[in-house]
């Protein structure tokens, strides 16, 4: 497959490492300070910075969205479904001691813990444009890995259609889960192809720094031409499966959430339009872009398919 | 004698006013303040609906009458709150964008009943000063207010629709309204054990 560069990075735009990440501090240790002062016990404490991670081409130069947004402005329904429950209610929340069960149509399953799951991979930031199917947006520099890496590592045999993803069920350290407002445990769902998609990463940072309580630590899955209810966060099993698996937010409401979820202007939520988009910061709306402007690299992934069918 | 209940009330009233402009200058309003906006102004449309809705069963239950003379202030904070709402997502939101909008009230039932509330409340607020209770006559006037149970009808519903998932939130405000509305039926059955005689046999 050919998979042409994003045809907008000119390296002269790339701020460098050191200046980009000693401006980062700096401003974390204000943010830190001042919300010391205005906040106590409310400010998000810095994960640990994740060493040895590269930049990579398919990074997208536009302005990152600040961490205080990408932080504090939250779909994760597991912690309350106000967009600042996750920040404020996820404190309890224990992303380590962690471990993956993997199963389904591959010759190694099994259940790896978080170390041996991460270690072998090369961690990349992966700088994402991210639409939310609400139609606003972020631009995201993750850290992660290619989830064809991962998943190959357990020898998907032919059988393998499509990957299911679930997400952790602990209601005692995740208030959200006590209602039942969506079926729980969270599950998502890729097609083989889509899922060996160089785009598609298993993230386990931000910012250079380990991925907070709220943004889904310690493991998420990124896949930035979806919506992003479609990047299931907090991940304990992945099963290869022969048939199209269940997700929660189609069972929900099937008529407004599909299964492909694939950022399209062209076809409406049943209740808003998705032709325009807000990316947080800016006052006017936007033009969404078709795959979330990631149709170069994937819309062959759907050539032949009605897209309104398969929205 | 000079009623000093009501500057008060009036003050209190736009505290919720005081307190979004507060956050949108000292950067309070979030990563999303457009939103933000809309839904407490949006909220406090609803509150102040339910408040005026309130003032009829508060007179019932307790048989403190005073209150009446603030239902109309009440009514156009909601009102007032109405139109912040519904400028937020005019210029704010859409940004004048007329297609969009005619678009969204023709196509979103959630818009479409939002904004027929509005357009319903603005006869409601015009007709709110003492000439024009006059010029209109008392029992027409009684018959045009009443459309306030189709607003927080459609007020209820517009949050209602827009929801994703956790409709916790509209169906409180749908339970409020209906105990609202009950509450001032000619005689529910339960009203009468509770409510006490009003003075000089009123009715209500």
């Amino acid at each position: 497959m050919l998979i042409r560069r994003p045809p907008d990075i000119k390296p002269s735009e790339i701020t460098d490492r050191d200046m980009y990440y000693s401006r980062r501090q700096f401003i974390a240790g204000a943010a830190v300070a001042g919300g010391a002062l205005l906040w106590p016990g409310r400010n998000a404490t810095a994960g640990a910075k994740l060493p040895n991670v590269t930049p990579h081409k398919l990074s997208t130069n536009e302005e990152q969205t600040p961490w205080e947004y990408i932080t504090t402005y939250n779909n994760f329904y597991e912690f309350g479904s106000e967009k600042s429950d996750p920040a404020d209610y996820s404190g309890k929340f224990k992303p380590r001691p962690w471990s993956v069960a993997v199963k389904g149509e591959c010759a190694k399953p099994g259940v790896v813990n978080l170390e041996d799951l991460v270690s072998p991979h090369t961690l990349e930031e992966r700088v994402y444009r991210l639409r939310c199917v609400e139609a606003w947006s972020m631009v995201i520099p993750w850290v992660g890995f290619p989830l064809a890496d991962l998943l190959q590592r357990f020898e998907p045999t032919s059988n393998a259609k499509y990957v299911a993803f679930t997400t952790v069920m602990r209601p005692e350290e995740m208030p959200g889960q006590k209602r039942r407002v969506l079926e729980w445990p969270y599950c998502e769902g890729l097609r083989i192809d889509e899922a060996m998609h160089p785009l598609a990463i298993m993230a386990v940072g931000l910012y250079g720094e380990e991925l907070p309580n709220q943004n889904g630590a310690p493991l998420r899955l990124v896949v930035p031409w979806k919506y992003g209810f479609k990047s299931i966060k907090s991940i304990v099993k992945i099963e290869f499966t022969r048939h199209q698996p269940p997700t929660t937010w189609n069972i929900s409401a099937p008529d407004e959430y599909g299964f492909y979820s694939n950022v399209n202007p062209e076809v409406d939520h049943p209740r808003w339009t998705q032709a325009k988009e807000r990316r947080i910061g800016d006052f006017l709306k936007r033009e969404t872009l078709m795959f979330n402007g990631y149709a170069d690299q994937v819309a062959s992934l759907y050539s032949g398919m009605d897209l309104r069918k398969y929205y | 004698m000079r009623d000093r209940i009501k500057p008060m009330l009036f003050a209190a009233a736009l505290i919720p006013f005081a307190l979004l402009l507060f956050r949108a200058f000292t950067d309070g309003l979030g990563a999303n303040p457009i939103k933000e906006i809309t839904h407490f102004t949006g909220d406090w449309t609803l509150n102040f609906l339910f408040i005026t809705l309130a003032v009829t069963p508060f007179r019932r239950l307790t048989g403190v009458n005073a209150v009446a003379r603030y239902r109309r202030m009440f009514g156009l904070f909601a009102f007032f709150y109405a139109c912040l709402h519904f400028l937020t997502y005019f210029v704010l939101d859409q940004f004048f964008d007329w297609g969009e909008i005619w678009r969204d009230i023709a196509k979103r039932p959630y818009i479409t009943v939002g904004f027929s509330a509005f357009v319903l409340l603005i006869p409601l607020a015009a007709t709110s000063t003492n000439r024009m209770v006059q010029r209109i006559g008392p029992a027409h006037w009684r018959r045009l207010h009443r459309a306030v149970y189709a607003v927080g009808t459609l007020g209820v519903l517009h949050y209602l629709w827009l929801v994703k998932a956790d409709i916790r939130p509209p169906v409180i405000y749908g339970v409020i309204l209906i105990a609202l509305l009950i509450l001032r039926l000619p005689s529910p059955p339960f009203a009468r054990v509770l409510r006490k005689p009003l003075p000089g046999g009123q009715g209500v």
